[in-house]
């Protein structure tokens, strides 16, 4: 089976004698993928919303109003209220933070793991590369959301459990796409050259192999970052990620929420325009940056 | 090719007794116990000890959890899954009643947006970086960024307020009645293929530009072929084995949208069940639907592997 992310190990590809800046290799990003940039800016935004969500955000999220139920987006509630008379606006800025959260240290987590594995795996080879092996086809023969689904409710909900629901799915899929470059990578004569200049297995891994999986590292880890929130949502949607009274976009779509399609659409509307949002952010950026990692994609 | 063929079969028996394994040991560290949910509810002290223990006696949960193992991996062998815990039938039987309306709905989602994607594909890489190539880039990164309920959700939105429409009390096959059928799946299928179509329409279009810096279509171009001619018959067919691995890949997150998408229109299919067997720990449901998942899974991934070594040679001599 192949992976379905390009593997590439990108490190040679800047052009000889001509390092660039960081300030010069964004402004290049922004010039040459104008896509990318605009889902950074997506990210930018999201991050800035999470981080001073207690400034911006015009209520409490968990006040209710029984008084205001079911508001009409208006100027004092512009994505109108809930059924307890929440402000949904403030609710999303709020959910901006559990999103990130758990998108964030989940596919760290996850890819990180996974990738140790995949070069343990790749580097070993033998018996150690077969048992690894068979462990992440089984993982990866476990249909994702029911794993997500059977872990959290083990751990009950809470963020945190979210968090490992989430995670473990993707150790696999990390590590595959790893091993598959470690392999191509431990072929190069350079690796043989230090072997057999006497350096330790240590070294070899750490300042000769890991250096040249970040390429396929970094891509999924960004591909995964997407995938990550929409597993939350999806858990929390089911009922079995966050609870009540979290204000997580996936949480505010459940339940209740199309029940009262005819009655307050908003209620629905707006926290599925944010998740969107934030994983289109995601991906355009993911997306842009793998075309720019990876020579082969490159217009000629 | 033979010995390639033997040796894939031989691993797919670990990995299937992994996940046996896997999925029997998280059903039981799950908390919650299934005897006191059936007899209703879980205050402590309040149900005699004797009627908790006839229960679990009469569920054969009493046994060791080594002999439920072997019990339950006998069955598989012979294609018997147990019965349910909560209603007492055949988990087969109950599986049959639900699975031709989740086998319609994932084989028209992954028709449906293989008929778009494809196409749509090519031609965002024959146009790289024009309009056209934004248009689909940006349609098809939408389907991987809209969660799938939220799909649902906003036809049943639509559906609600314009039709007055509510969810259908029970499945209409398509050869009792194909214009009722069509109904109620349309939109849930709309659900499902839109993030199929994404991604299928990405890989696409990320093969066929790769397949077009080659050098042979470049001797294409040289021999002065048309372009439809270079892009169809040269590159096309050789992009399209990743695409075929998609749908090995795909088959996971397929599970998954059905998962959600028949929760969300109230469908009484496979995913709903397998996500109420959850929630109501009837063990021997979860166990069977999740290794007749991770087979179908396996089983996918087998044939598009062997399609590939058939194709390339090189593979099989690895």
């Amino acid at each position: 089976m192949s992976a379905p992310y390009p593997l590439v190990h990108a490190t040679a590809s800047a052009p000889l004698g001509q390092r660039l800046t960081v300030a010069e290799e964004v402004l290049k990003f922004v010039r040459t993928k104008p896509l990318g940039a605009g889902g950074a800016l997506i990210i930018l935004g999201m991050m800035l919303v999470a981080l001073f969500a207690e400034v911006l955000a015009p209520y409490d999220p968990y006040r209710g109003d029984y008084g205001l139920q079911f508001a009409r987006p208006s100027v004092d509630h512009w994505f109108g209220t809930d059924e307890f008379g929440r402000d949904v606006l403030s609710r999303v800025m709020y959910g901006a933070r559990i999103a990130l959260f758990v998108g964030f240290v989940a596919s760290f987590a996850g890819c990180t793991l996974g990738g140790l594995l995949g070069v343990v795996s790749a580097y070993w080879g033998g018996k150690v590369d077969l048992i690894l092996e068979r462990l992440m086809d089984v993982l990866l023969a476990f249909p994702q959301l029911i794993l997500a689904l059977a872990i959290a409710s083990i751990l009950g909900p809470a963020v945190q459990n979210v968090v490992v629901a989430v995670a473990i799915p993707i150790i696999p899929r990390a590590a595959r796409v790893v091993r598959a470059t470690a392999l191509s990578v431990k072929e190069n004569p350079y690796v043989e050259a230090v072997q057999a200049l006497g350096a330790l297995r240590r070294r070899v891994v750490l300042r000769h192999i890991v250096p040249n999986v970040m390429a396929p590292y970094i891509i999924i880890l960004t591909a995964q970052l997407g995938g990550a929130i929409l597993t939350e949502a999806a858990l929390s949607y089911l009922g079995l990620g966050t609870a009540e009274p979290t204000p997580s976009w996936g949480l505010m779509l459940s339940g209740s929420a199309p029940s009262y399609a005819e009655k307050a659409p908003w209620i629905a509307l707006f926290p599925g325009i944010a998740i969107s949002l934030g994983v289109f952010g995601f991906n355009l950026f993911g997306d842009s940056l793998r075309d720019a990692l990876d020579p082969k994609l490159r217009k000629v | 090719m033979r010995t390639y063929v033997a040796k894939r079969l031989l691993l797919i028996v670990p990995t299937l007794l992994g996940v046996a394994s896997l999925v029997f040991v998280i059903m039981r560290v799950i908390p919650g116990d299934v005897t006191l949910l059936i007899l209703g509810g879980d205050q402590a002290g309040r149900i005699d000890p004797a009627q908790i223990a006839a229960m679990k006696r009469r569920l054969g949960i009493d046994q060791p959890l080594l002999v439920q193992f072997g019990t339950w991996l006998w069955g598989v062998l012979r294609f018997d899954f147990g019965t349910s815990l909560w209603s007492g039938r055949p988990v087969v039987e109950e599986l049959l009643i639900r699975l031709p309306l989740s086998l319609e709905l994932a084989f028209a989602a992954t028709l449906v947006s293989v008929l778009i994607a494809i196409p749509c594909g090519m031609l965002s890489a024959v146009r790289q970086d024009t309009w056209v190539d934004y248009v689909i880039r940006v349609i098809s990164i939408g389907g991987l960024a809209i969660p799938s309920f939220w799909v649902g959700i906003l036809c049943i939105l639509f559906l609600v307020i314009y039709f007055g429409w509510g969810p259908p009390l029970e499945y209409t096959p398509p050869w009792v009645d194909p214009w009722a059928n069509f109904q109620q799946m349309v939109w849930p299928v709309v659900t499902v293929g839109y993030r199929y179509a994404a991604v299928t329409t990405r890989m696409t279009r990320s093969t066929v530009l790769e397949v077009l810096r080659e050098d042979y279509i470049r001797t294409a171009w040289a021999k002065g072929l048309r372009e439809r001619a270079i892009v169809v018959r040269h590159a096309l067919k050789n992009a399209m084995l990743p695409v075929i691995t998609l749908i090995g890949t795909e088959f996971a997150f397929l599970i998954g949208g059905l998962v959600v998408t028949e929760t969300v229109f109230t469908l009484n299919g496979v995913g709903r069940f397998v996500v109420d067997a959850v929630a109501r720990r009837d063990y021997p449901v979860v166990q069977a639907l999740v290794f007749l998942i991770a087979f179908g899974f396996v089983i996918v991934n087998l044939l598009v592997d062997l399609t590939y070594a058939w194709f390339d040679p090189r593979i099989r001599y690895r």
